[in-house]
Formats: C-alpha cells, structure tokens, sequence
C-alpha cells in the first residue's frame, strides 16, 4: 500500500490509505514532537494538574489504520467504574484537539463509551478520565488517518441538514441488574468548517453540537461537551444504572442556537 | 518515496520531470480493444493509484460515429486522457465533439483536460458539477501527492447537464444517456449504444474488482434494476474486462450489495457496532473480488452509516 492513492473510491478512503510523508501531514513527526504537542494541549485544558500514565483505569481500542477518516469509531473501556468521573478524548493533531468531554452521573455506567471522530493526520489519541478522587489519568494511542476534518460529505449542506435534530435511541436486551446499554442517534451534518461548500465554493461554517446532556429519571446519565472532531450523524454508546428508571430525556444544543430535546422509554428488563 | 521526494530529487539530479522511469507509463501506447463497430475500449487494471500506472485504472474509451468521436471515459490524469487522445487520432480526424463524464471519481474524470482543444460538449449527470465543486480540488490535490505536481489535471466541468435522459446523434448512430438517482455515487451517468445495444454502464458495473460504495446501497440496487430494464446484453463495465455479458455481471454485483445489505442490517439489529461489523459482514464475498481487503471495510462503514437511521 505504499504510496498508493484509493482513487477509485475516493475521498476519505483515499486520505486514509496515503502512507506517506507527503499524503500524510504529521507522518513523519517524532516521539518528541508529538510529547511536546500533547504537553501543550494538556496545559490548555488542565492547567498544571497532573496526569498520570495508565494501563488499567482506561483503555482506548482505535483503528490503527482508519477505514474511513471522517467516521472513526472509538471505545473507551473503564473497567473500574465506580472510580470514573469524567472522560476527555483529544486528537492531538486535529484541528482543534479536544474533541469531547464527558462527565458522567448518578444515572450513568460509565464501563463503556463508544464514539465516532473525524481524524485528519497521523496522530496520537489521548483518553484522559477524570476519577473521583480527583487524580487523572490517561491512555494514548497512534492512529493513521488523514482529511477527516476536511473530507466532503458527498451531498449539499441542504441534505446534509436535512432532519437536523432528529434522535434515535436503541436498547441492547437488557437483563435485571446488568447495566443497560444504549445507543444514541442525533441527525446533525456537524460541519467542521473545513468542508467547502458545493455552490459557492466556499467553506461551510461550523456548524457542530456542542452540548448533549442524557437524564434517566431525572438524574444525570452524562453532560458532553463537542466539537467538530465529532463525525457528521453523530452516534454515542453508552450504558445506564440499572437502579434507574422513568424517562430518559435528551437535550442537545448546537454552536448555532440550535437545540432539541427527546424523551425515550428505556425497555423493562427481560427475566 | 513520496512523489514529492521523488520530485526533489529529480530536480537535484538534473532531470526533466517526463524523462523520470516512473513516469513511463504515459509513454506507452494504450492497448485497445474494438468491441464493437467503431467501439474501442482500455481496460484499466485492478489497482489503486500509483506514479507507475498514473491512475489509468478504469476502463475508458470512445465511439467513431459518422459526424464525430465521442469519448466514454476520459481517463484518470491528463496523461491518461492524452494518450487516450492520440489513439482517436491515429483511427480518426473527425472532431471530438463529445467527452462523457460518467460520474465524479477521480479515475475517471482527470483525463478530461487531455481534450481540452477539440472544445467539446462535455455530459455529465445533473449532480456532477456540484460533486465536481465539492470535491474536485480536494482529488486533484491528493492525486498531485501520488502522481506529482501537475499531474492530474484540471477539473473539469460539464457543459450538458443531462436530467432524466438524452440523446447523442453521432450521424450514423444514436446514444441514449441515462442520469440514474444516488447509488455508486450521487452522479451516476450510463449510455446505450441503441444501435448494437451494447451498454456503458462506468461504475455503477464493476466486474472482478469490489465494488466501491460512494452514493447509496439501496439505490444501487434500485438502479440495478433500471439498468436491467434497458435491455442490453453485453456491456463494457467501469471496472474489469472490456466487454461482459450483462446478465451474470450484474447478477455477481447484486449478491455482493444484497449480501453488504442484509448483513449489515443484521448487524446492527443484533447491536454489533460498526467496528466489528466491519470483520463479519459479508465475508462469503472475500474471495470472489480482487481488492477485497482494500475496500471491503469501507463499503461496510458506508453501508451501517446509511442503513442505521432504517
């Protein structure tokens, strides 16, 4: 695959298949660039706290080599729950890193946590969690990718916007006492700002969800904060306290005053 | 080596950049086959894009009518295009009246510059020339990166817009466009030849090579079906040999996008996330297809994006 372009295909498959310096922005940069540029990410969003390193507390599965650029789906494994309090996932060479942070509550199992990002370099992705003892600690990854932040979408920004603010929510088959597990769906082109628009030629302003807060009975499930890292159509994966119950609502708001709201009924356990 | 090493080094060694042995490609003459009266046709090779082939990897080619040549597919680079070029003129001095581009892919789009003088009337779908703005300066760039600067091509965009159908009179024969809704891309464009019947299907036909996925997997299948209904029997496929029968082409392509389909919905009804389900669904298919493992995963990505919302 060296040196080679997937043209027939075309977009971002092409951008991902690039293995090379000059395909590649960020390919050919060294362990120390990299630590240097996470550093300064980290001191933006964290001040001089400190983050310690961990093999256990969070674990990132990636793609080591992306499918598709501009939808790279990532799992966050925190098997010592009860110890999580939060999570940061930053793509050190996007754009604009921090892609989101989630904080979790009563109503949340924070053991898993999938979500899907744009990637547009070769890059390291960090995993930080938040625990409740205040400490921090991270994981890190290597992921090949490139023009995720920038890869067309392949229909007009009309289209693309088309049901804008739609939500679907899906329930794995649940099992009494076991963490519930959910997939929410929210309609929403999340334009990266680095996507040109096909009339005039132009970019597309950003235009991405920036909030999404999840209750379960009126307890907090997760509060996120996002960013244009996030692919368009977002998709999230994330588990509820089986103790909960009643209604799980949604809100979601979007860096252009856009907001919705949606209410789900959570599927009573099967025994 | 990246082309742009390539490049460098090229200058330092005093070089001309078309004397570099990467380039020998478009030195070549293509090889052609006539499938029919006055119907020639390249076959592109199973690969992706590289300096040695420069992205001459689809099949293209033109039609000699009486009043003029019309050109099926233009090629994926100018070089490509050009040479395609100068095989009309060795068979024919009648304009280029008509260039057909069969929709936005680089591979088949790039050679278009090549025609540049003949002034022609260039057909395309009526969704091209906005996936041409979309996405056209983005190809070019990344095409440049593999072939070197300059090497693609311009971008270049239709002058016909064809919804629904057309029609092309070359004097002596009549061919018949058809601009389909979004399955391989949003542009799809095919022609028939109603003289012999032989179709021109581009890519919305891959043969022996994986289909690639860029529009929608239920409007592929759909217009699967309005292809069949044009009642072609033989066809010269965007990507495998020359000329096929359509029939058992079009059946190969169909099991492989009803198997992408019901698998995936499988998938994601039984909660597989699209990372797994890129390593289950229609594995049966990994032997039947060259650059299976080159693309078969992306087609599934393409495939649970668009069915997940059912």
């Amino acid at each position: 695959m060296k040196n080679t372009l997937l043209l027939a295909l075309g977009l971002t498959l092409s951008a991902a298949a690039i293995n090379g310096p000059a395909g590649a922005a960020g390919a050919s940069d060294g362990d120390a660039e990299r630590q240097a540029r996470w550093d300064e990410i980290a001191k933006s969003i964290f001040g001089a706290r400190k983050i310690e390193p961990t093999d256990t507390l969070i674990q990132i599965d990636a793609p080591a080599r992306a499918l598709d650029a501009a939808l790279v789906p990532i799992t966050l494994t925190m098997p010592d729950k009860g110890r999580i309090k939060g999570v940061h996932f930053v793509i050190d060479d996007n754009p604009s890193p921090y892609a989101a942070h989630f904080r979790f509550g009563p109503a949340a199992d924070p053991g898993e946590l999938r979500l899907r990002v744009r990637i547009n370099n070769y890059t390291n992705v960090h995993a930080v969690a938040e625990l409740t003892d205040g400490r921090l600690v991270e994981a890190t990854k290597f992921v090949k990718a490139s023009g995720g932040c920038s890869a067309p979408m392949g229909m007009s920004d009309e289209e693309a916007m088309r049901g804008m603010g739609d939500m679907k929510m899906k329930f794995a088959e649940s099992q009494p006492g076991k963490p519930l597990e959910a997939t929410l769906m929210i309609r929403h082109p999340n334009f990266s700002g680095m996507q040109m628009n096909q009339v005039t030629r132009d970019y597309t302003p950003a235009r991405y969800i920036q909030t999404v807060s999840v209750t379960y009975g009126g307890q907090t499930v997760f509060d996120l904060d996002g960013d244009i890292s996030i692919a368009s159509n977002p998709v999230i994966n994330f588990a509820l306290n089986p103790a909960g119950k009643g209604p799980i609502t949604v809100a979601a708001t979007d860096n252009q005053g856009g907001r919705w709201e949606h209410s789900f009924t959570a599927p009573s356990p099967s025994n | 080596m990246s082309a742009r090493a390539s490049r460098r080094e090229a200058l330092f060694g005093g070089l001309c950049l078309c004397c570099l042995p990467a380039r020998g490609f478009a030195a070549e003459p293509l090889r052609l086959k006539e499938v029919g009266p006055g119907i020639f046709v390249r076959r592109g090779p199973h690969e992706e894009a590289t300096p040695e082939n420069g992205d001459a990897i689809a099949n293209i080619g033109f039609v000699i009518g009486r009043d003029g040549v019309l050109v099926t597919e233009t090629g994926g680079s100018l070089a490509d295009g050009q040479r395609l070029r100068a095989e009309i003129r060795k068979r024919t001095d009648k304009p280029i009246r008509h260039v057909v581009l069969s929709h936005v892919h680089p591979d088949h789009c790039f050679g278009a510059a090549a025609f540049a003088e003949d002034a022609p009337n260039v057909i395309g779908h009526h969704a091209l020339r906005p996936a041409l703005e979309s996405r056209g300066a983005y190809y070019r760039k990344r095409l440049e990166e593999i072939l070197g600067p300059g090497r693609a091509g311009e971008v270049v965009y239709p002058t016909q817009s064809v919804t629904g159908g057309a029609e092309i009179d070359l004097g002596d024969r009549r061919l018949r466009l058809t601009a389909h809704g979004t399955a391989h891309t949003s542009c799809d464009l095919s022609m028939l030849d109603t003289e012999s019947g032989l179709l021109f299907p581009a890519d919305l036909l891959f043969v022996n090579r994986v289909p690639s996925l860029d529009g929608s997997l239920i409007g592929w299948l759909k217009e699967i079906e309005a292809l069949k209904g044009l009642g072609a029997g033989r066809a010269v496929p965007g990507h495998g040999p020359a000329i096929v029968d359509v029939a058992p082409a079009l059946a190969d392509l169909t099991r492989y996008l009803s198997a992408l389909r019901d698998e995936t919905r499988k998938a994601i009804a039984a909660d597989i996330p699209i990372e797994a389900a890129v390593g289950t669904v229609a594995q049966s298919e990994r032997e039947r297809w060259v650059l299976f493992e080159t693309y078969h995963g992306r087609n599934v990505t393409q495939a649970y994006k668009e069915l997940e919302w059912e």
